[in-house]
């Protein structure tokens, strides 16, 4: 158990050690992209069409890559600029379930067709996914 | 002797250790594009350190439950055992842990490209890789950031949707992959990971 312990605090810390350089750097670069760009910018790729808002989300979170809790960082910060839900939601899911970058990586060892309905379906799923979690939280009556 | 240096980065879970000089590279060029505004326009750089220094404040916290999540969901469970009960006579049972594993999965998802290659050479189902890579979109230890940005509420109301599509998006593997062979190991290129 004590080696399990320390094993499991190893890898944590080495985790963390990954983790926090990433998340420092993400939230810089945010921090100045907010300071940078007038919020009115974002209206030119996020401009309220509850359509063709979580497809740019979604197109931008597939040619992301990295941790998961850095899209949620980017996301949260987004949406706090007045940027859809839908739009931030396609992002997140997006980010974490397509990999463009690590398509011919996942081609070459899990095979073509899969790598590639693997894709396809999660980019379409995540507009998907964001239309409809949007509808259930405005029937539920919003974000707790 | 190359063998034994590889087996040494081997984990006991079957997955590399990632100790990729990448994060630190990253913040080094974030910090150099921070330079270089700042030597433009020190005001732009000083208010960005300002909005950044109250994100930070804020998001302390939650990083560090984050962290203490990590280190229990390492402790208690371990992926490469529920992984080997994902075979393709699992039935209901393997479509749960399919999304069970896919949930406690951590590291980047290339490093298990190959354990999943290597369990569907020995039979497991493909709905079921497909669910599991799926399932790496919920992140248990990082729940409590996605709460923090959009609430309780979305966060259950996304999990959800994220398991049923789960699925779904394994359906549409199988059915895509057909009969189509399995890589094998002397057909892999090796190729440089993003």
């Amino acid at each position: 158990m004590n080696m399990d312990i320390r094993a499991s605090g190893k890898k944590t810390y080495q985790s963390v050690l990954q983790v926090i350089p990433q998340i420092l750097g993400i939230l810089l670069l945010v921090s100045l992209l907010l300071t940078v760009i007038p919020p009115e910018w974002y209206g030119i790729i996020f401009s309220g069409r509850p359509i063709a808002d979580p497809i740019a989300g979604a197109a931008m979170g597939s040619v992301a890559a990295g941790n998961p809790v850095t899209s949620y960082v980017i996301g949260g910060e987004l949406l706090n600029t007045g940027i859809s839900l839908t739009a931030v939601t396609a992002f997140i899911i997006a980010w974490v379930t397509v990999g463009v970058i690590q398509l011919p990586v996942e081609m070459n060892i899990l095979g073509k067709r899969f790598a590639i309905a693997r894709n396809i379906c999660g980019f379409i799923f995540a507009i998907l996914i964001a239309i409809l979690t949007e509808v259930t939280l405005s029937l539920l009556g919003g974000i707790l | 002797m190359k063998q034994e240096e590889g087996a040494k980065k081997e984990k006991g879970n079957g997955k590399k250790e990632n100790n990729s000089r990448f994060p630190v590279i990253f913040l080094g060029v974030v910090v150099g594009i921070y330079c270089i505004v700042a030597m433009m326009d020190t005001t732009i750089a000083i208010r960005a350190l300002e909005t950044f220094g109250g994100i930070l404040r804020q998001i302390i916290p939650v990083l560090i439950l984050v962290f203490v999540l990590m280190f229990v969901i390492d402790l208690l469970i371990k992926p490469k055992t529920i992984a080997k009960h994902l075979g393709s006579k699992s039935g209901l049972t393997g479509w749960f842990i399919a999304i069970i594993a896919g949930i406690i999965a951590t590291g980047p998802v290339y490093v298990w490209y190959s354990m999943l290659a290597d369990f569907r050479e020995k039979g497991m189902r493909t709905a079921l890789a497909g669910v599991f890579l799926y399932m790496r979109s919920v992140k248990l230890p990082f729940m409590p950031v996605m709460i923090y940005y959009f609430g309780g509420l979305y966060t259950a109301v996304l999990t959800i949707y994220l398991i049923v599509f789960s699925v779904v998006v394994g359906l549409v593997c199988e059915a895509a992959v057909g009969k189509e062979e399995i890589p094998t190991s002397m057909d892999k290129k090796p190729e440089k990971m993003p």
